[in-house]
């Protein structure tokens, strides 16, 4: 509704979309919304924990001996970026209500650079499993799985089964972070050119900011499952 | 609030003499616009289209069905037609039909405000369903599916060679869709009512897409995740559902079911929203039990979550489990039932007309009840083993989704439809069409639940002779209910064009949507409403049968 939207000005002029009645009504509808949708991005999630967890109870020895083909440095120091970067993002969400733009503009920079380091992080992780052979459809040829050692009850063709689920979790997860990032880039331009955020509009900060420490949740439980139980 | 007196001068100024329809005709204001009015009827449009071709699918294979033999069509294109039926009508009609066309129109002005609280999340919704929609074309395109709506693995997975992949993709997005309509709707509700408009004064309309907001965001994801495992399983040919790669296809109907069977209250629910709305209106009378229903819906969304193990008593799952499923499903018997009580007892004292909505209304009454008894006999676990994948099944979720549903659609639309376009569709036609429905429904499916109960199964393209007759019968109804729908749709255009004025309150309604123009102006009200009264505040006998 252009015709009767309040016109952007800048971080101190109240905004709200012109079919609010105030901007209390606008900031607790984004705020139920937000938690909506991660409850939607929770089912869908959960749809996979729920496929993964009956896997592992059918095949105990594959998700053992696949959790042994990955590399649980790598996961763990970007379970750290990760957690670095939810911290300079609750800085960035306190430093953009405070009006403080330089430390805002700081943190939220830090914030997408550790999620950038996630994902490069992640490209060698995928890169290793590539050229191990460990891709199930599209390069499948565990050349450097020792299945003799493993004493495997269930059928080793089934360590795909491990591999698709890996794929599929980490891949969505990585996903969201890509989106998160693309997203975090607009907001940073906004940022950094015309300080669109401050005490007064923080709505889009704060937003990005549950969307980002959601993501970063689902990190924190796909590790310890994937890598190392 | 200084910033809020601005804006209602400029909505006085402005927007007087022109409603939502005409205040700009360009292909952008359409197709890009944020008003909930005209996405309402964007959804209304491209829905139709949907059921036009899922209708079609439907009467082809019932002309198959006229002769014994598998004579008119191969049974592999049998095959395709019975799964696009079903795609197309669950995925793309009866999921958004309710919810995003007289939802979306009308839940904001129920509550009193000018728009969903996320109107730019509502414009993106209809334009995921388009996308959706046109994966569904390419669907089509591609030679069909033949899988069964259900997709199945391993037949969805490995066997069928059809494309199962598009059909996946398009449930897929067409999801995504509808889990933005319900987080838009269940926002509204929460933080967009008007002053003194408190949870208890909710029209049952609001209720009911209240309940079904929830289930939409909360079941939807699971199908999404679900079906893009079949779809990433078939393009990489790798194994997730398939027991021949270490898959396990019970956990794909878990999963399938999971979100399948509260589909089934997404596709019901608002049906009972309208139903509540329309019999008050032409009882004159306040409706018997208001809490009751309200929490109904709610008890329905909620207890609708854990029953969908009873689609699969015959598919390995343990006994116990089946016992489990089996009590709960019969459970959500309790709040359907209260439901057609409350509605039955709201006659009682009233002043009862038959106008079009309220024909339709009370064909709902009657078919949903046998639909949903019917239901008891499948969620028996001795019965479901002789009944289940019979036409018995099928008459029975005809019965609630199309003597339910589109019944409470066919209500709902012409109830509201003088409100959505300002025009009168030809009142004489509609009831005689209300019975046209009703009668042709009643011959294509009654004689499906006797042709079930005698063994046939569903899904075939030939049977034995002694079923002809029957099948004959329920061909000749399917004829009949596509004239009626036809006729319908017929004379909804007509009236757009030559209809009569309809007025701002055609029926005498009580209701804010009746407070305003017909056609609404492009916010709705001039000045948010303060509400003071309860719903439904009509007064029974007393009360003198305004204007028709
Ligand atoms: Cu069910």
């Amino acid at each position: 509704m252009s015709s009767n939207s309040v016109p952007e000005i800048g971080p101190s002029t109240p905004y709200f979309a012109g079919h609010f009645e105030d901007v209390d009504q606008k900031i607790e509808s984004d705020i139920l919304g937000m938690w909506l949708f991660l409850a939607q991005e929770i089912m869908f999630f959960g749809g996979l924990f729920t496929a993964y967890s009956v896997y592992r109870h059918a095949y105990p020895d594959i998700f053992q001996l696949g959790a042994d083909q990955l590399n649980y440095l790598m996961g763990a120091g970007n379970t750290m970026f990760l957690l670095i970067s939810s911290l300079t993002m609750a800085m960035t969400v306190y430093y953009t209500q405070h009006g403080q733009f330089r430390k805002q503009l700081l943190c939220f920079l830090a914030t997408m650079i550790f999620g950038s380091l996630f994902l490069v992080v992640k490209y060698f992780e995928y890169k290793e499993k590539w050229d191990h052979g460990l891709v199930p459809g599209l390069n499948w040829d565990p050349h450097t799985v020792d299945f003799a050692a493993a004493n495997l009850t269930s059928p080793p063709e089934n360590l795909k089964l491990y591999f698709i689920l890996y794929f599929t979790m980490t891949g969505l997860h990585a996903l969201h972070m890509v989106i998160g990032i693309g997203i975090g880039i607009a907001i940073f331009i906004n940022m950094l050119l015309w300080k669109k955020y401050g005490p007064n509009r923080y709505m889009a900060v704060e937003m990005f900011g549950f969307y980002w420490h959601f993501v970063d949740i689902v990190w924190v439980f796909l590790f310890p499952l994937i890598y190392l139980i | 609030m200084a910033v809020v007196a601005d804006r209602q001068i400029i909505h006085e100024t402005e927007i007087r003499p022109r409603h939502y329809l005409n205040v700009n005709h360009s292909f952008w204001s359409w197709f890009f616009t944020t008003d909930h009015k005209r996405i309402a009827m964007l959804y209304l449009g491209t829905i139709t289209v949907f059921f036009l071709m899922g209708g079609v699918f439907a009467l082809l294979f019932r002309l198959e069905l006229m002769t014994p033999e598998g004579d008119l069509f191969q049974a592999d294109t049998y095959n395709r037609f019975f799964t696009l039926h079903g795609v197309l009508m669950i995925f793309f009609f009866l999921v958004p039909s309710i919810p995003a066309t007289l939802g979306n129109f009308l839940l904001p002005i129920m509550v009193g405000c000018r728009d969903l609280a996320f109107p730019k999340v509502n414009l993106a919704s209809y334009w995921i369903f388009v996308f959706a929609g046109m994966f569904g074309v390419g669907m089509l395109a591609s030679g069909g599916v033949d899988t069964g709506w259900t997709f199945y693995a391993p037949l969805s997975t490995h066997y069928s060679n059809t494309s199962v992949f598009m059909a996946a993709m398009a449930a897929f997005f067409a999801g995504f869709a509808s889990i933005l309509t319900g987080v838009n709707f269940i926002v509204t509700v929460h933080k967009m009512r008007a002053p003194g408009l408190t949870w208890f004064r909710l029209p049952l309309f609001v209720w009911a897409q209240y309940a079904t907001g929830i289930i939409m965001m909360l079941g939807t994801p699971v199908i999404a995740i679900t079906l893009f495992l079949v779809a990433l399983e078939r393009v990489w040919g790798v194994g997730i559902f398939d027991p021949a790669h270490g898959g396990d296809p019970v956990l794909f109907q878990h999963m399938f079911w999971f979100y399948s069977h509260p589909a089934v209250y997404i596709m019901i629910l608002p049906g009972f929203g309208v139903i509540s709305e329309v019999i008050a209106c032409f009882s004159r009378n306040k409706i018997f039990g208001y809490h009751f229903i309200a929490f109904s819906s709610l008890a329905i969304a909620v207890l609708g979550f854990f029953v969908w193990g009873h689609h699969m008593f015959i598919a390995g799952q343990s006994v116990y489990t089946g016992v489990v499923f089996s009590l709960i499903t019969m459970l959500v018997a309790v709040p359907s039932a209260i439901k057609v009580f409350n509605w039955t007892a709201t006659f009682y004292g009233g002043n009862v007309t038959l106008e079009s909505p309220m024909l339709y209304a009370i064909g709902f009454m009657g078919l949903f009840t046998v639909g949903g008894l019917t239901g008891l006999f499948l969620a028996a676990m001795g019965m479901d083993v002789p009944l289940h994948d019979t036409y018995f099944v099928v008459a029975h979720f005809h019965y609630v989704m199309v003597g339910g549903m589109v019944m409470a659609f066919m209500a709902g639309l012409h109830f509201w439809w003088p409100k959505m376009t300002g025009r009168m569709y030809p009142e004489f036609i509609a009831k005689f069409n209300a019975v046209i429905v009703f009668l042709g429904f009643n011959a294509t499916f009654f004689p499906q639940f006797i042709l079930g109960w005698l063994g046939m199964p569903r899904r075939y393209h030939a049977y034995p002779e002694e079923w002809q007759v029957l099948n004959v019968m329920s061909t000749a109804g399917a004829t009949i209910l596509g004239f009626g729908f036809t006729l319908a749709i017929a004379y909804f255009i007509w009236s757009l064009f030559y209809g009569e004025r309809a007025g701002n309150n055609p029926w005498g309604a009580k209701g804010l949507e009746w407070t305003i123009e017909s056609p609404p102006t492009t916010h709705n009200f001039h000045h948010i409403p303060t509400v003071t009264e309860d719903p439904y505040n009509y007064t029974g006998r007393e009360e003198v049968n305004v204007q028709q």
